[in-house]
Parts: C-alpha cells; structure tokens; sequence
C-alpha cells in the first residue's frame, strides 16, 4: 500500500496481510480470500485446527462488540491459534496508553497479528504502521469494516441465482442492485459495501434521509447512486441491506422516528409490495420494529444468519492471510 | 559589528521597486549602500559574499509563528524555532501567545524577548487579546503595547463574542496596530479533525465547514463597519490564514468598501488539498484544514488580485509522540518555516507565474507593513541590515530529519522545493549558511 499526496512522496508500508480498507484489496484478492473461505469450510476440523496452531493473535478492542469479537475469536481457535484478547473493559489497557504504545506491548508479548475495534476512524492505519504487524481492521469509528464487507459479497454470491461463491471477478455480482439503507453517516459497513461491491459488478443504492445521507455520499465510488424513495429503490434492488438505527445518535439530528419507519422500515408488507424475490440482509446487531420488522428478519427471504456463519468462516481466511506471508494461496489447491 | 559586502547578487526589493543587479554594503547593523555592481569594492569589508547568480533581498518576515516556549520546550524552544527561521530565510518572526502560560502580560512578554532566550533572528510577539486567551477579559493593551507589541491575538481560539470582540478592535484601533483573528466559529466545529467534504465523508471523520470559518471574517467585518460608523475610528482586522474562498470573497468585497481589513494564507493551503491526508497522516492535520481543490485555487487567486496580504507559515511544531496517535487525537499543525520560501517558489512562481518580486512583497515587505515594523522588510539604506541570499534556480527536496526545528510534523518530507536559501542575515549577522 502506498499513498502519494500531493506534497510528498510519503509511502506507507504495511505489514502483507493487513486489511484496513476495502479499497486495499484488488478483485484478484478478494477473489483468492473467497476461494480459501471455501476450502476452509471443506476442509476437516482437525486438518484446520493445523494451519495456525502456535500463533498468536490479539484481539485490541476498544469498543465492545460482542458479535464481531466473537466471530474473529472463533475463527482465530477454529484454526488452532491462541488468541488473547485487550478490551477497554479489562485494565489490559492501560489508562492514557497511546495505541502505539499498546501495540508495541502486544508485539513484544509475542503477538503475530492484531485485530483492532476502535471508534477512531483511521486507528488501524497507526497501529499497522507503528507496529509493522498485520493488523486486521475489525471496525473503526465510521470509517470501515472490511470483513464484514467480505462476508456479505461471499453471502449475496451463495444465495443469489447463478453466482460462484467461491471466486469473484469483475463481473461476479453484474445485474444486481444492492440497496443499503439507513444511517449511512455513521455506517462503517456501507462505506465498506460501497466501495467493494461495484467492484465486483454491483450497483449500489444508498438510501435515506438527507440527514443519514448527505448527498455527497455518492463520491464513495463508481457504482454507487443515492435515493430518497425507498419503495422506488426497493423495485430495483435484488438486495435490500438494512442498517441499525443507533436511536442514541439521531439526538442532534432532529430526526422523526415514527417518520423514518413509515418511509424506511423494511417490513413484510412493502418487501411483499415492492421486491417480493430480494434477499434481505442485516450486519447486526438489529432493532426489530425500527429499521426491521421481525417476520421480515425472520423470513425466507432473509439470509442474515447466513451472514453470521460466513462472517466465521471469510475470518479464517482473513486470519490465514494475515499470518501466512504470501503462503495463503497455497491453501487452495 | 563588522561589515557584510554582498557582490554580482540581483536585488530584488520590492518596497524600492528594485530588481537589478546592485552590489550591497551592510555595516553596523543597518544598510549602509546599495549601488551598481563593482562601485562598492574597496570598502574594507571584513566578510564578502560572492552572491553572482543568487537573489539578494529583504529578510523574510513571518508574522505568525509558534515557538512553544515557555511551556513546551520539549517541541521547540525560541532559540530553536527562531534557527529554522533562520534556515529558511526568515530574518523576523511573531510569536503567537498560546505558551504556557499564555503570553497576556508585560512580564511574559519581556520575558519571552529577552535576549537569555537565544532568538537567533529578530523576535516580536502578538500577546493574547484576552486573559489567558479565554475569551473574557482584555489584556492590558496600553501596558503591552507600551512594552512593544505588534498586534493582539488569541490565535486558536478565536474571539467568539461580539462584545468582546468590539472591544478588543477599539482598543487596538486607539493603539494602532492589528487584532489578528483565527476565523472559526468553534461551536460548528466540536468533534472535527479535517475539513468538511466528500473526503471526511470517505474516510469516516468530522468536517469543519467553510461556513466555520467565513461567518467569523464575516462577522468581523461588520464590527469594523459599525465601529468606524459609531466611534470614528478605524480598526485594523488581520484574518490569519485564510483557507476559504467563501472567508476571500468577505475579505475582498471589505477592502474594496475601504475597510482595513489584511490576511495571510499559508505555504499548505496554497500547497495541498485535504487529500493529502491519505490514510490518515496527522502530518496532514491542521486548523484550519487541508480544504478542497476549489479553496486552494481561491486562496492561489486571493494571492494573485491581492486580496492576500501576505504569507506566514503558521509553524506548529509538535513531538513525534503527539502526532503518531488517532487522527482524531493527534494536536493540529505542521512546522513551516524551512518549507516556506521552496514551496512559494514551486507553487506559485513557477506553477502560476508570479514574479520574484511579488513573492518577495508577500513574504517580507508585506508582512512587515501589517505588523508595522519599521526599517523591516525592504532594503532602503538605513534599514536593518535583515537580507535573505538565495538561488532561484535550486531544485531540492525537504528532508524533515535535516531540520533546524525540534519538530519534524511536516507533510512536506521529501517535498520538492525550487529556490534555496544561501545565507541568512540578521541585522548584520549572518545567522545561516548553506
Ligand atoms: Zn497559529
């Protein structure tokens, strides 16, 4: 990864394995990242619990999240790693320790790999660059979340018609409109799905409220177009992704809830009215009621637990990436 | 104090509209002649400069620099600061008053001028305008100024109250020198780290709106208009590092109603755009921000039409510690004065045609008739002896490592730079050799 700004020639080396943006990645990675999932999945419990078995990895969790530390977790033992994880519950982490700091201790504790959750956007960028570790990027602030991205391409190609799970090109997802919709603003998903998906040969659609969207957010890439009807952007998509609504942050939003479920929630009534056939996805954790109505997360339309077990099993692959030093692809023959 | 014969150099003067070859004698501090090449020799000179193919001109003046000292001598001391300085062509400065403590007082201003501070060029300071820069209370103008000032300013924390604002323009007017104003309105500001645009949206950060800053340059002006309307007098507004097209157009529409109204812009804004930020490089992170391309083109047609007074650096220095955090967490600001004068020569001359006089007039006589510092600035015999040498031509790169500065938060590391600086005179001194 390098980055040349106007001003300097400053370049960044980070540590081959690290992810800490979709936009890192080519078509050629994604693709080999979704070909080692599935040979993963293949693959017997004993033979997998070989392929890291004595590495170590850390979880550094600034932010809780039950869900993703879990899957990462799991995914790290499944193949045979010790994990260890620093959250900001535990005193592991230090009060005023800088993250670089952190990092360094980790590093020096022996740890091969880092994954980080950290509500700054841009601190996986530090910690990549100060401890020249792979660092996996877990979420940070509003910026991204790159696996999760990973996991909800490797989900769209297992359900929708005629896709290959299992290798992606430029052409994997053409012909399909993924509508995203909800808080945008602060959604490290969709910065992620926005970027990644259209490169994969999807249209994105992100939809809502000026307030949860502003209009620039169509400058995230080629590919991705902003709408306001839900119903109208509903008849286009073959996907519809739900975003959480954190009630927390529409404070300063002067937003009207009873209003945003009339127009945006996905329910059984408009997803039978306006997309009957479209796949129904949700990254979690969900308000049933809010952005969702239940019968709909439920629904046979709904692949959100498959999002869950594709998201264990695109982490494995991300974790063997990391630590194999461009030994990855070997895994797949 | 021996004398300085400077030979073959071409003087460019801009407050003398002089731009020829001339030969120049310094003695005792001051210029002493300045005549047709070969007419000064025999002098006696004790150090002679062979200046042939170099630019021989005015000390470079920047009039808004941070030295951190006292308070936080682990970033950069005034002997230290003022050696960048010195490096990067600049013969006087103007310490901000955001130490620790605040610069708001007669006894912290001598200090910080006292001659046990080592300032290797001439050092003047802009104290607070406010008791600890809080936004309240005046500082003793009259005992300040008495104590020699060049203007009031809170610097980074812009005086947000009308009334006190008011205030602070009358007392200054009754003075005659500047209140200087960092424009932004910092109750739209809370929780931003870079400027407001579809690349704070990518990368998942805050943005500072350009309204942030042009509604503060906007409400200034209208202060100035109604107190030249109610109490006759005519306050000198000095906007500090104007980023904004939208704050220029302000600027622009006061002066030509006749208010009294200068700013400066600086080497980053006229430089960069907020994607140098790239991923997330704090080097990259300052106040006000990297802003859009539209912004820098504005700030480079404010420089051109002269809507922009003037040049300065804002040089922020800050320990590496400080700046390899979270974008979020890292402190605003970037060193500048080594980069300065190689990144006006690249950018402006050589990428927008102005002349070496013009850019001369921005970074020296310019800034010295704002802060009102006299015999600065030009080369008229009887000025001090403050000249900068330099070869027009050089083509080099910055190498942050090599800096005279404590610091080396600059965004400019490896930068190509056009035109490097020779020598460096203070009051006939030379304080830098290449
Ligand atoms: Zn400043």
């Amino acid at each position: 990864m390098t980055q040349e700004s106007q001003g300097s020639k400053k370049i960044f080396l980070y540590a081959p394995g690290s992810l800490l943006s979709v936009a890192d990645l080519t078509v050629a990675d994604v693709s080999a990242i979704l070909t080692v999932t599935t040979r993963l999945e293949q693959m017997a419990h004993a033979q997998r619990a070989t392929l890291l078995a004595g590495r170590r990895i850390a979880l550094l969790f600034y932010e809780s999240s039950t869900r993703t530390r879990t899957s990462f977790e799991l995914a790290a033992k499944s193949l045979g790693a010790t994990t260890t994880l620093v959250s900001d519950k535990s005193s592991s982490i230090e009060k005023g320790e800088s993250l670089k700091d952190t990092g360094l201790t980790l590093r020096a504790l022996g740890a091969e790999c880092i994954i980080l959750r950290h509500p700054s956007s841009g601190a996986p960028f530090v910690l990549a660059r100060e401890t020249s570790l792979p660092v996996l990027n877990a979420g940070d602030g509003m910026h991204e979340h790159p696996s999760q991205a990973l996991l909800d391409a490797r989900t769209m190609l297992m359900r929708l018609p005629g896709r290959d799970a299992a290798r992606a090109t430029a052409k994997s997802l053409d012909g399909v409109t993924v509508v995203i919709t909800g808080d945008i603003l602060h959604s490290r998903v969709a910065r992620s799905n926005a970027w990644l998906l259209p490169q994969l040969g999807a249209k994105v659609l992100l939809c809502g409220p000026e307030r949860l969207l502003p209009e620039m957010a169509s400058s995230l890439g080629d590919g991705v177009e902003i709408a306001r009807d839900f119903d109208a952007a509903l008849r286009r998509s073959q996907v519809v992704m739900m975003l959480r609504i954190q009630k927390e942050r529409l404070a300063g939003l002067e937003l009207d809830l009873a209003d945003y479920i009339a127009r945006y929630q996905l329910n059984g009534e408009r997803l039978a009215a306006q997309a009957p056939d479209a796949l129904v996805m949700h990254p979690g954790p969900m308000i049933r009621g809010l952005e969702i109505a239940g019968d709909v997360a439920d629904g046979p339309n709904s692949a959100i637990e498959l999002q869950v077990s594709n998201g264990l099993s695109v982490r494995s692959a991300l974790l063997l990436r990391a630590l194999s030093e461009g030994g990855f692809e070997s895994v797949t023959v | 104090m021996s004398d300085v014969l400077i030979l073959n150099g071409r003087v460019i003067d801009p407050a003398n509209g002089l731009n020829e070859a001339r030969d120049l004698l310094l003695r005792d501090g001051k210029v002493a002649a300045i005549d047709k090449p070969g007419s000064l020799k025999g002098t006696g000179a004790a150090e002679i400069i062979d200046a042939s193919g170099l630019v021989v001109a005015p000390g470079l003046v920047d009039i808004h620099v941070h030295l951190r000292e006292p308070g936080q001598t682990y970033k950069e001391t005034i002997a230290t600061g003022t050696a960048a300085a010195a490096a990067g062509g600049f013969t006087t400065v103007v310490a901000m008053p955001n130490t620790i403590p605040v610069n708001d007082s007669v006894a912290g201003l001598e200090w910080m001028l006292a001659p046990e501070r080592g300032a290797v060029v001439k050092l003047f300071a802009m104290p607070a305008a406010t008791l600890g820069s809080m936004g309240a209370t005046l500082t003793d103008f009259a005992a300040l100024h008495k104590a020699g000032v060049v203007g009031f300013t809170d610097d980074g924390k812009p005086i947000l109250e009308d009334a006190i604002m008011r205030e602070a323009l009358i007392a200054a007017a009754r003075l005659g020198v500047p209140v200087s104003q960092h424009a932004e309105d910092t109750h739209l500001t809370g929780g931003c780290s870079m400027n407001y645009g579809p690349v704070a949206f990518r990368l998942g950060l805050r943005g500072m709106t350009v309204e942030a800053e042009s509604r503060i340059v906007e409400r200034d002006i209208r202060l100035l208009q109604e107190i030249e309307r109610s109490e006759g007098l005519r306050p000198h507004l000095h906007v500090q590092h104007v980023s904004t097209g939208r704050a220029l157009d302000a600027i622009r529409a006061a002066k030509a109603q006749g208010l009294h109204v200068t700013c400066e812009a600086a080497p980053h804004h006229f430089t960069l755009t907020d994607e140098a930020i790239g991923d997330y490089d704090t080097n990259a992170k300052m106040n006000p921000p990297l802003r859009a391309e539209a912004d820098r083109q504005a700030v480079l047609a404010g420089l051109a039409d002269g809507t922009v007074d003037c040049i300065a650096t804002d040089h922020a220095p800050h320990a590496a510690h400080e700046k390899e955090q979270e974008f979020e967490r890292a402190p605003n600001g970037i060193t500048g004065l080594e980069t300065a004068l190689g990144l006006a020569l690249r950018v402006l001359h050589r990428g927008q045609g102005l002349s070496l006089s013009k850019i001369l007039s921005l970074m020296s006589t310019a800034p010295a008739g704002i802060a009102l510092l006299p015999g600065r600035g030009s080369l008229t015999p009887g000025s001090f002896a403050d000249v900068v040498i330099f070869d027009p031509a050089a083509s080099w790169s910055f190498a942050a490592k090599q800096s005279r500065s404590k610091s080396k938060n600059t965004p400019f590391d490896g930068a190509p730079m056009l035109g490097r600086v020779h020598a460096t005179i203070s009051e006939g001194r030379i304080v830098f050799r290449q």
